[in-house]
């Protein structure tokens, strides 16, 4: 075995154990810091194969910024385990239902004949200088152009929506704004008169 | 030096290329640790100074010693652990700080070719590093299971993630003008051009055609080291200290090192990514790390002269200016830089 082999089941080992942490972990807060954990590990597999761009974007966008407003709302929630776990037994069915079907179609995509090593032989090595960040953008931006706009236009659109779902206004609410207070001058606020001395 | 380093090499046979990584490692951080510790010290004799004051004075020469005996102070401190806390949590929240703004050393370029870990997505690696310096504040303040550390945690997640996408569309204006993400090419790619031929170096380095995303990118390091005016996250006035309250002893001062070390990173990469590195101001003098060297030292005096100078900033002020100032005008630049480099008065074939 040589050494990115080990440094792959290694990370591997980490990796699942966290997965299995995220689900079976009681706190919700190490729920999702365990999260955090699998997205690290999943980045440094990523890595092992030469994807230093998805690796690197992975932990930047899902650890650096996702998982940051994910545990924002997690620590502030108030959340009763025990009424959690109220319906566990009469969701089991469903649940093991959904599970065994994930598992039996992921045997179907990994053990068919599409995805062997025969079908999918090792790519060859990279050649110095070859910049995994360079070759992706060249494809998206050429080949995949058009796909490429789509998404970006349906995450648009997602944040439109999720932007106008929150905004409300409510009326008789007294609050500042912050950019007329940055932008007020001296003579809103004073104002210098001239007046002459009362005698008495 | 090879001739020097092959016996040894010898020595630790397969092991070698390990060692001589760790050996580089306590190279780059033995340094570093110094310097935070003496920037305490320039900190608060500067803003003594500022202040008409003289500043401490009194451990060692001209008080040199000063933060020698606060670093034994805190070492032999006792960390007490809340009964309430999360205890592993609680550990490992300091950890947790110091530990990326120290990983992130590891791509800077000091000089040509001087750099541990010559990779080609040093600018992306180097921001997703920055973006977990979260954690540490966020779980520490969680951890604690108290009312001001877990204010100071929520202040700190949503500051840091705010500033992050302007200082990430400023980058994206550096890299999109230098057309590589590894750290040493950005840096040559500011050694040329036209002012470059002239002798004047300095006009030709990144901060004159991105002058705007020079300021944003200082202002947000600022906010994203959370220091002075945008330390609401400390908050001595409301919060007390944030998500340091209920920390002792070294795990204290674990935070501390991390603000430090996290200021030097940020004035390094300002002079890295927009200052020219380790490349003179002028043609005629030879480069090297002291201007490197030099430029940071410049960058860490702002950071004390700014702490010194402005009122902390209001909560909503900062959240206003992150995203209703900073993000629109870096968005429109990424377009300006954008369309002039594709333009005929693009100054950068």
């Amino acid at each position: 075995m040589d050494f990115k082999t080990l440094v792959f089941y290694i990370l591997s080992a980490i990796m699942v154990f966290a997965a299995l942490r995220v689900i079976t972990s009681r706190n919700p807060v190490h729920a999702a810091l365990f999260l955090v954990l699998s997205f690290v590990t999943a980045g440094g597999i990523w890595l092992l194969l030469a994807a230093e761009f998805l690796a690197i974007v992975l932990v930047m966008v899902y650890v650096g910024a996702v998982m940051v407003l994910f545990l924002f709302v997690v620590m502030m929630l108030d959340i009763n385990l025990d009424r959690l776990r109220e319906g566990f037994w009469s969701y089991l069915p469903v649940g093991a239902l959904i599970g065994i079907l994930l598992v039996v179609e992921m045997a179907l995509v990994l053990g068919g004949r599409y995805f062997g090593l025969e079908a999918m032989p090792e790519p060859p090595a990279a050649q110095a200088g070859y910049s995994n960040t360079r070759e992706l953008g060249r494809l998206l931006y050429t080949d995949y152009v058009y796909p490429f706009e789509l998404a970006s236009l349906l995450l648009l659109v997602a944040m439109v929506v999720a932007v106008s779902l929150t905004l409300r206004k409510r009326k008789g609410l007294r609050q500042v704004n912050p950019s007329d207070q940055v932008t007020v001058k001296r003579g809103d606020r004073v104002e210098l008169v001239s007046m002459p001395a009362e005698k008495e | 030096m090879e001739a020097l380093l092959e016996p040894v090499s010898q020595f630790f046979g397969p092991a070698w290329p390990a060692v001589w990584t760790l050996a580089k490692i306590v190279a780059i951080i033995a340094p570093l640790m110094i310097g935070v510790a003496y920037l305490t010290l320039a900190e608060r004799k500067v803003i003594g100074y500022m202040q008409v004051r003289i500043g401490p004075n009194r451990v060692g020469p001209k008080g040199l010693l000063q933060p020698i005996a606060d670093g034994m102070k805190l070492l032999f401190k006792e960390i007490i652990v809340p009964s309430g806390a999360s205890k592993g949590l609680f550990i490992l929240g300091p950890i947790l700080a110091i530990a990326p703004s120290l990983a992130a050393w590891s791509v800077v370029p000091f000089d040509d070719g001087l750099v541990l870990a010559n990779v080609n997505a040093g600018l992306l690696l180097l921001l997703a590093i920055t973006s977990m310096e979260v954690y540490g504040v966020i779980i520490a303040g969680w951890a604690s299971n108290s009312k001001y550390p877990f204010l100071g945690s929520m202040r700190a997640a949503a500051q840091m993630v705010s500033y992050e996408v302007a200082m990430g569309f400023a980058l994206i204006c550096v890299l999109l003008i230098s057309s590589s993400l590894n750290l040493s090419d950005i840096v040559h790619s500011q050694g040329q051009g036209r002012f470059h031929e002239m002798g004047l170096s300095f006009l030709s380095w990144n901060w004159l055609p991105l002058l705007p995303m020079f300021i944003v990118f200082l202002i947000s390091g600022i906010a994203e080291t959370n220091r002075a005016p945008f330390d609401v996250v400390e908050g001595e006035s409301e919060v007390v200290a944030g998500h340091m309250v209920e920390y002792s002893g070294m795990a204290f001062a674990l935070f501390f090192l991390a603000e430090y070390a996290n200021m030097f990173l940020v004035s390094v990469m300002t002079a890295v990514l927009f200052m020219g590195g380790w490349l003179s101001p002028i043609g005629a003098i030879p480069d090297g790390f002291h201007w490197l060297a030099l430029k940071t030292a410049f960058f860490l005096f702002v950071f004390l002269w700014v702490r010194a100078t402005f009122p902390r900033f209001r909560y909503d002020h900062i959240m206003r200016l992150g995203w209703k100032v900073f993000i629109p005008i870096t968005l429109v630049w990424v377009i300006v830089v954008a369309v002039w480099m594709m333009s005929p008065l693009s100054i950068w074939k």
